[in-house]
């Protein structure tokens, strides 16, 4: 089992016929991914990829349906795509546009609350690499190869920090269940929290690796709900310890400006909460591998 | 973005909330002549510089005539502020603000940002105006006063009288403060503003409620609608390079450290400076030149980190993924053909096609250091620098 996405799921790209959404839509078909359709308002009954191409995501989903989709939208649109996406009844949307307004952010949230825990979709991004089950689909634009099939769900803000993460971690012949990468902005659709939650619940899960950087209140929340709730072992990074306070490092959301942001008081207190903490980026897969074996206990 | 205190106090004024009578100026003369207009027996000549804590530095004088005012804008003009948030370069001041003093009672702190917890509005006030936010919760935490808005249904006004009532505000001065506080809500929500900051919201002897300085940053990537606000960018404020960068379409933030790194991706740019520090040595900037890597922004960036003098050491390290490895090594090997650069050379790549990518490396006959993980490249990095002081 994996969380969020398998083989079966059907997938509907928005921004399908751009030459990024179309790039990206090919190396996900290649994967063995389920790319039923997408959408471009205005191009509805063209053919693209071999695939139909609708004018709304509603009709998409209905002619198809698709219960995830991927958006390759430009920044000033993207928060209309990702709440019509919401509204046809999607359950799975990764956001991958970076750019995006955080006051439109917000809105899209306050927008998705007028759904039921049951019917909300989730949201995945914006300003991230998506979501891959390695050996069953790609909802994003991360290199399948290097994600080798297995039991430790991963979390990251980054995209390349998270590809480095999945290579030392395959060079160790560990394997992934899920990896989602949440983005690098201050206000996301998801939250490591909310991840975590879904690692626990997913059997086939054994351990979670949190990929975190300065910067808001996330990675320490993701790790007092994980004391107070989770039975399964995370381990964690924190990137940025050279980091400036006060600045933004390339990250909309990589900045310092409260305490507990900062990669030292992070790591601190996820220490307190029981979380295993990799020392430097170059052993994350070692930590990984550690936890796992017993080595380091919980 | 952040732009000046006097077009902060512009936008404040259009949204409703009080400022002292005040005009900007280019010369001494222009100086005398403002501090005429606006009338009154004493000013204050203001520095326009991005940067907080201008007073202690000197960019902020008090006067008693329109000589005065005359001498002080000729002795701040062109020259350089260093403030403790400038750096020790400074920011260079173009035009100063001239502002009729104002008889103060009573000093408020307001401030308005994100709370990315509850991705709300925060309203912060405290009756502590004039100490920096930092030194607020830090010396009179009890004086805090927040308020979360939800942006859905925007401020109200008893949210406004609240914050207004627990300052401990005369009841008649009252409203006149909930409308301050309402209007940079409204500037916050309206503008796609990411901090609003009134520090001293002061109530005067006459019981105005008037805004004597002002902070003001607007999200960057909202400024595409906001035309009214990006015209307010004043380069001359920004770091030379970062804006350099910025317009190349690459991420840099400059430090203090003499290695020099050329990174693709955020997260994967912040690991790789750790790994810097870790193994003993200083990096001398972020950059991150976009997670794709394309050969264009890598000659870019070296462009922009040779030319830095504190640069000893480069430290290239690029994950690639769907671009593979040897066509990021044509990109490195085309950049070094176009750039010469004489100082030690560290090139990690990793990721798909990875051998491809270091055989072209290697055959190409550029003259670098390989390196194989993170941690080997941050260490040979180090160890490249030692060399090099140790010969000097």
């Amino acid at each position: 089992m994996t969380v969020l996405i398998d083989k079966k799921t059907k997938i509907i790209v928005q921004g399908f016929t751009g030459k990024i959404g179309s790039f990206h839509a090919s190396e996900m078909i290649k994967y063995g991914t389920q790319v039923v359709g997408g959408v471009t308002p205005g191009k509805g009954g063209q053919k693209h990829l071999d695939l139909p191409v609708f004018n709304t995501v509603k009709e998409a989903v209905s002619h198809t349906s698709a219960t995830a989709s991927i958006l390759f939208v430009p920044p000033a649109f993207a928060a209309d795509s990702a709440m019509e996406a919401a509204d046809a009844g999607i359950k799975v949307c990764v956001a991958i546009t970076d750019g995006i307004p955080s006051h439109d952010m917000i809105r899209v949230k306050r927008y998705m609350r007028r759904y039921s825990k049951k019917d909300k979709m989730t949201l995945i991004g914006p300003n991230c690499a998506g979501v891959i089950s390695p050996g069953q689909a790609i909802l994003g634009i991360m290199p399948g190869h290097i994600y080798l099939e297995g039991g430790v769900g991963v979390i990251g803000r980054s995209g390349t920090l998270g590809y480095e993460a999945a290579q030392q971690m395959k060079n160790l012949g560990i394997g992934i269940s899920t990896s989602v990468g949440i983005g690098g902005d201050p206000i996301n659709g998801s939250s490591f929290r909310d991840i975590l939650e879904k690692f626990e619940e997913d059997q086939n899960t054994t351990a979670v690796l949190m990929i975190g950087e300065i910067g808001g209140p996330q990675e320490v929340e993701a790790g007092k709900f994980a004391k107070d709730n989770m039975t399964k072992p995370i381990i964690a990074y924190i990137a940025g310890l050279t980091a400036p306070k006060g600045r933004v490092m390339g990250h909309a959301g990589a900045i310092v400006s409260a305490y507990g942001e900062s990669a030292v008081e992070k790591v601190e207190l996820l220490k307190e909460c029981g979380v295993s903490i990799s020392k430097n980026p170059s052993v994350m897969g070692e930590t990984v591998k550690k936890v796992l074996s017993g080595e380091i206990k919980k | 973005m952040d732009i000046h205190e006097y077009q902060a106090k512009k936008i404040l004024s259009d949204f409703g909330v009080n400022i002292p009578r005040g005009g900007i100026a280019y010369s001494p003369e222009n100086a005398e002549f403002k501090a005429r207009e606006i009338g009154g027996s004493k000013w204050v000549v203001k520095a326009q510089v991005h940067s907080g804590a201008r007073g202690k530095a000197g960019g902020i004088v008090l006067c008693n005539n329109e000589l005065e005012v005359a001498q002080a804008t000729d002795k701040l003009l062109g020259k350089k502020l260093v403030t403790n948030q400038t750096g020790p370069e400074g920011k260079i001041i173009n035009r100063v603000y001239i502002e009729e003093a104002t008889h103060i009672e009573k000093e408020l702190y307001l401030g308005l940002v994100f709370d990315r917890g509850s991705e709300c509005i925060m309203v912060v006030a405290s009756t502590e105006g004039g100490m920096s936010v930092e030194e607020i919760s830090k010396e009179k935490p009890e004086s805090i006063i927040r308020s979360k808005i939800e942006v859905a249904v925007g401020m109200q006004e008893f949210q406004a009288r609240e914050i207004a009532f627990g300052l401990g505000i005369d009841p008649s001065i009252v409203t006149r403060t909930a409308k301050a506080i309402i209007g940079c809500y409204r500037i916050f929500s309206e503008l796609d503003a990411t901090m609003v900051e009134i520090n001293p919201l002061v109530i005067s002897k006459d019981k105005d409620v008037l805004a004597l300085d002002c902070k003001m940053s607007f999200d960057n990537n909202a400024l595409f609608r906001r035309n009214n606000v990006s015209e307010l960018r004043d380069k001359s404020q920004e770091n030379e390079s970062e804006v350099y960068a910025a317009d190349r379409g690459l991420n840099y933030v400059g430090l203090d450290g003499n290695i020099g790194n050329i990174i693709n991706g955020a997260g994967l740019a912040m690991a790789s400076m750790d790994m810097i520090k870790l193994a003993g040595g200083e990096p001398a900037n972020f950059l991150d030149v976009g997670g794709g890597a394309t050969p264009e922004k890598i000659v870019k960036a070296f462009k922009l980190i040779s030319s830095d003098s504190k640069v000893k050491v480069i430290l290239v390290n690029i994950f690639a993924g769907i671009n593979r490895c040897d066509w990021v090594a044509e990109g490195i090997v085309l950049a070094l053909q176009k750039i010469k650069i004489d100082m030690p050379l560290i090139i990690r790549l990793a990721g798909t096609n990875v051998d491809e990518g270091n055989k072209i490396l290697f055959n190409s006959g550029i003259d670098y250091i390989s390196a194989t993980t993170l941690e080997d490249a941050a260490n040979k990095a180090v160890e490249a620098l030692n060399k090099l002081e140790n010969k000097t």
